[in-house]
């Protein structure tokens, strides 16, 4: 693989920021608290990729996302508190259990869903979704490990901000591999005109199917790593309304953008914080108000979102040059 | 056998209520293409409206509901106007974030300690409750009155929708805003007394729902007004019949749901109901596929 | 023998027979038209064609196989091609990536290649863009690659159809009024571009039209329909003066000066 300016800068910017991070760390100015939110971010980063994918690329509306989040939480949390005894061999293949089981689910579910009409869509993901809430607050039932309403506590907590970066940065890479690819152009492509995708030759079913997998198997993973770094999984945090902020973030990013949803997921985590540590306890009640009013000017603003279509350039792949005129050169091309 | 017919009566209640709301968002859906995920908790604000009215200020029943629905229709108005219109020829994504985050407003506005506060409050009945056994079933007269008041609601709403121009203008706007315009519609208005409309009768839900089940919260809209728009894309979103028939299959399935199997899972067993028929009518029970022109 | 034969193709929607009996046969190379009023059927028969619609009744084979049945990605993947009516360009994409998109079923390298960025990959995205940019070159898009389809002139989307149809090299080409919209001289270009494109990757075109001028000096021979149903097939100058064709078009008892 070589590794072109643009990934270059990338991996550079990358380990600046890391650095960064390590001082504040360091110095105290970056607390145990915003840490917590600074890992959050990075979890919800992946998250929001993933139905970034879905959606934002592909142009599936799924309201479902949370479920699938909560799946991987609950797998992985699980399956490490019960067989892992802190090793992090074990914790990593449960990370990747939870989101294969994440990707699973939503084999089995967006097979027959996925030929819905958009909204009709949306309402299936949704009732979806719902269900398996219900799932997780009666699982205690058929796996008492599981915790029902009122959640499960005892996954050891191995995710450390290192470990959440790393991870993070190298799903925002392949991400972006997928989406600079074929891949990518054949599921943009359903998105911008799905008859006219399949009268060219993509076959849209299957690629729907393999965008919305995918998705859901990164949102699965996103959750593994949550159960790993927080000492409580709660039904609760999975239902529809988390569904709909990683709507928000997808949409209020940009459809279409990588860099929106990065950035506008993070903003967003930061947001709920800031506003939480602004307001103090006096005010507290108006977070929610405040969050509302922000959300509703936002969109009203900028109805595109912030990156509409557009990516930073770091993240772009290197594209071949072309020219005007006679003379054509191809720059480099890498990935 | 008495008792299953029992809990089809309070699946009917419970249907006709959610028929109510459903109605709202068909409607609305009807003439901007727009979920209006705000409309449940219109609904929550008609409940605290009503309960104000004959619980706290000791208005009669009747003006409390009319009160109730008026105040609920303006709000409607007010939401389309600012956080809606301005949105109608975006994205449709674009509106219906714009619709989420009303809805959170609403209901974190509502928690606000000088508005309605966040605790549940206990409603008391503004009458007793009266039981009759008919043919062996007891029925109960919150029963017929949300059964009378429903039909008189959905009989009114024929008469409006087909009868008058106003309705003309609503089925026209929910074919083609410029023909309609072109045909002399003012689109804004219309659009705006769809949504009073909508709100009155989410609101009217709301203070009977109170009445049935007295206990209020500002965050009650949340699960009645999903079911309620689960309902309406069950019947075929955008169609007024669909909607009462979607709710009424709605409330049963979760009424004899509780009462069979577990309360817990009603919720699950009512959505998964939802995706089985939409399996197999893509576009709802009464919808129409609509085949795109290639 | 023939690249398409069509058998007594029939379909109904409901009660209503949107094709009724239409049968073609186009041999290797040649240009056909089909024309006929509006409504007559014409793009319903290449929806059949295309696999957006399956056949009520008839069959539909194509180099000797039958397709009708078939969803329409895999028809393409057969060497069927199409513009639509109402241009289905993919907006959003850049011209470049509108081309390359359908380069999809024919791309060598796999999943696991894209996402680790193998030299197979790098390899096989340059070869795709350069003959993207051939073919764009070929049409006149190629200083326009990195902009938004949604932003092109109408002349220009129309091309981009035309080029984007060509990158899934196809052997029968269904164009569908590729002129409408455009005036006299934009419509000579549009004949030059056909003939072009045809001789250069060796095409066989079914044409919908009703840009009579250019119907009538692309096309070695035309088929007319009306109401769902062939009236009249013939060389353009025989058709010209079929009374039932000219009917059709201009009503009953009409005569062309």
């Amino acid at each position: 693989m070589k590794l072109s300016r643009n990934t270059l800068f990338f991996f550079i910017g990358s380990a600046i920021f890391y650095a960064l991070v390590k001082i504040m760390q360091f110095n105290g100015i970056l607390t145990p608290y915003w840490q917590l939110v600074l890992d959050q971010a990075l979890i919800i980063v992946i998250g929001a990729l993933g139905l970034s994918i879905i959606y934002g690329f592909t142009g599936q509306f799924s309201l479902g996302h949370a479920a699938f989040y909560g799946i991987g939480a609950y797998t992985a949390g699980a399956l490490d508190k019960v067989y892992g005894n802190g090793n992090m061999l074990f914790f990593f293949l449960s990370l990747l259990i939870g989101a294969l089981v994440a990707g699973l689910v939503a084999f089995l579910i967006g097979l027959p869903i996925l030929r819905l009409r958009s909204d009709y869509l949306g309402i299936a993901t949704l009732g979806f979704g719902i269900i398996v809430r219900v799932g997780m607050e009666n699982g205690n039932k058929l796996f008492p490990v599981l915790g029902g309403a009122t959640g499960m506590s005892g996954t050891p907590q191995l995710a450390q901000f290192d470990l959440i970066f790393i991870l993070a940065l190298i799903i925002i890479l392949l991400v972006r591999n997928f989406i600079f690819s074929t891949y990518g152009r054949a599921c943009i492509s359903i998105r911008e005109d799905e008859i006219a995708a399949d009268v060219m030759g993509i076959d849209t079913t299957r690629y729907k199917i393999l965008a919305f997998v995918l998705g859901c198997a990164l949102a699965g993973l996103a959750g593994g790593i949550y159960a790993h770094r927080y000492p409580f999984l709660h039904p609760a945090s999975f239902d529809f309304l988390k569904s709909f902020d990683f709507l928000l973030i997808v949409v209020l990013g940009g459809l279409g953008s990588m860099t929106g949803t990065i950035i506008t997921a993070i903003g967003w985590v930061f947001l709920l914080e800031v506003l939480r540590v602004v307001l103090g306890q006096d005010f507290i009640d108006w977070r929610g108000v405040i969050y509302a009013l922000i959300l509703v000017v936002s969109i009203i603003v900028r109805p595109q979102g912030l990156f509409s279509g557009k990516e930073f350039r770091l993240l772009v792949p290197e594209q071949l040059k072309m020219a005007t005129g006679k003379e054509r050169t191809y720059a480099g091309f890498g990935n | 056998m008495e008792h299953f017919l029992e809990q089809v009566l309070n699946g009917f209640q419970l249907g006709l209520m959610y028929a109510l709301i459903a109605l709202g968002y068909t409607m609305v859906y009807g003439v901007v293409q727009l979920i209006n995920f705000a409309h449940g908790d219109v609904f929550m604000v008609g409940a605290f409206l009503g309960y104000f009215g004959f619980a706290v200020w000791g208005l009669p029943l009747p003006l409390a509901i009319l009160l109730a629905m008026a105040s609920c229709a303006l709000l409607g108005v007010v939401i389309e106007r600012i956080a809606y219109r301005p949105l109608r020829y975006a994205p449709k994504i674009a509106a219906l974030i714009s619709a989420i985050g009303v809805s959170l407003f609403l209901e974190y506005f509502s928690s606000l300690k000088f508005v309605f506060g966040p605790n549940y409050r206990v409603v008391p009945r503004p009458f007793p409750e009266i039981q009759w056994k008919i043919a062996g079933l007891t029925v109960t007269n919150i029963q017929v009155i949300v059964f009378v008041v429903v039909l008189i609601m959905l009989i009114l709403l024929q008469i409006l929708i087909y009868r008058t121009k106003t309705g003309m203008a609503m089925r026209t706007v929910a074919v083609d805003h410029n023909a309609a315009r072109l045909m002399g519609v003012n689109v804004d208005t219309t659009i705006s007394i769809t949504f009073a409309i909508g709100s009155a009768f989410a609101a009217l839900g709301g203070v009977l729902y109170a009445i049935a089940y007295p206990q209020i919260h500002p965050f009650m809209g949340i699960m009645p007004g999903l079911k309620a728009f689960t309902a309406a894309v069950l019947g075929g979103i955008g169609i007024i019949p669909g909607a009462v028939l979607g709710a009424l299959i709605m409330g049963q399935v979760e009424t004899l749901t509780s009462a069979y199997i577990s309360s817990q899972m009603r919720d699950a067993i009512a959505f998964a109901i939802l995706i089985l028929v939409l399996l197999f009518r893509p576009t709802g029970l009464l919808g129409r596929t609509e085949t795109e022109k290639v | 023998m023939p690249v398409l034969e069509i058998e007594n193709l029939s379909k109904a929607f409901g009660g209503l027979k949107a094709v009724n009996n239409f049968s073609l046969a186009l041999e290797e190379g040649e240009i056909v038209g089909l024309i006929g009023p509006n409504g007559a059927g014409k793009t319903t028969v290449f929806n059949l064609i295309t696999g957006l619609y399956k056949p009520t009744s008839g069959t539909i084979r194509f180099l000797g196989e039958e397709i009708s049945g078939l969803p329409p990605f895999k028809i393409s993947q057969r060497g069927i091609a199409r513009t639509f009516q109402n241009i289905r360009l993919f907006k959003g994409n850049t011209v470049l990536d509108n081309v390359r998109a359908v380069f999809h079923p024919r791309i060598k390298y796999n999943f696991f290649d894209a996402l680790l960025r193998t030299p197979r990959f790098t390899a096989e995205e340059l070869r795709v863009t350069q003959k993207a940019m051939e073919l764009l070159e070929a049409l006149n898009l190629d200083k326009r690659a990195n902009e938004k389809a949604a932003n092109l002139a109408y002349g220009d989307q129309r091309r981009l159809e035309i080029a984007r149809a060509l990158a899934t090299q196809p052997r029968l080409l269904l164009l569908d009024e590729p002129a409408a919209g455009m005036n006299p001289a934009e419509v000579r270009h549009m004949v030059q571009l056909i003939r072009f494109i045809k001789e250069k990757y060796k095409l066989t075109i079914l044409l919908i039209e009703h840009q009579m001028g250019m119907v009538m000096n692309l096309c070695e021979r035309l088929v007319v329909m009306d109401f769902g149903q062939i009236i009249a097939k013939g060389t353009p100058l025989e058709i010209r003066n079929n009374p039932v064709v000219l009917e059709a078009y201009l009503g009953k008892g009409a005569t062309v000066a």
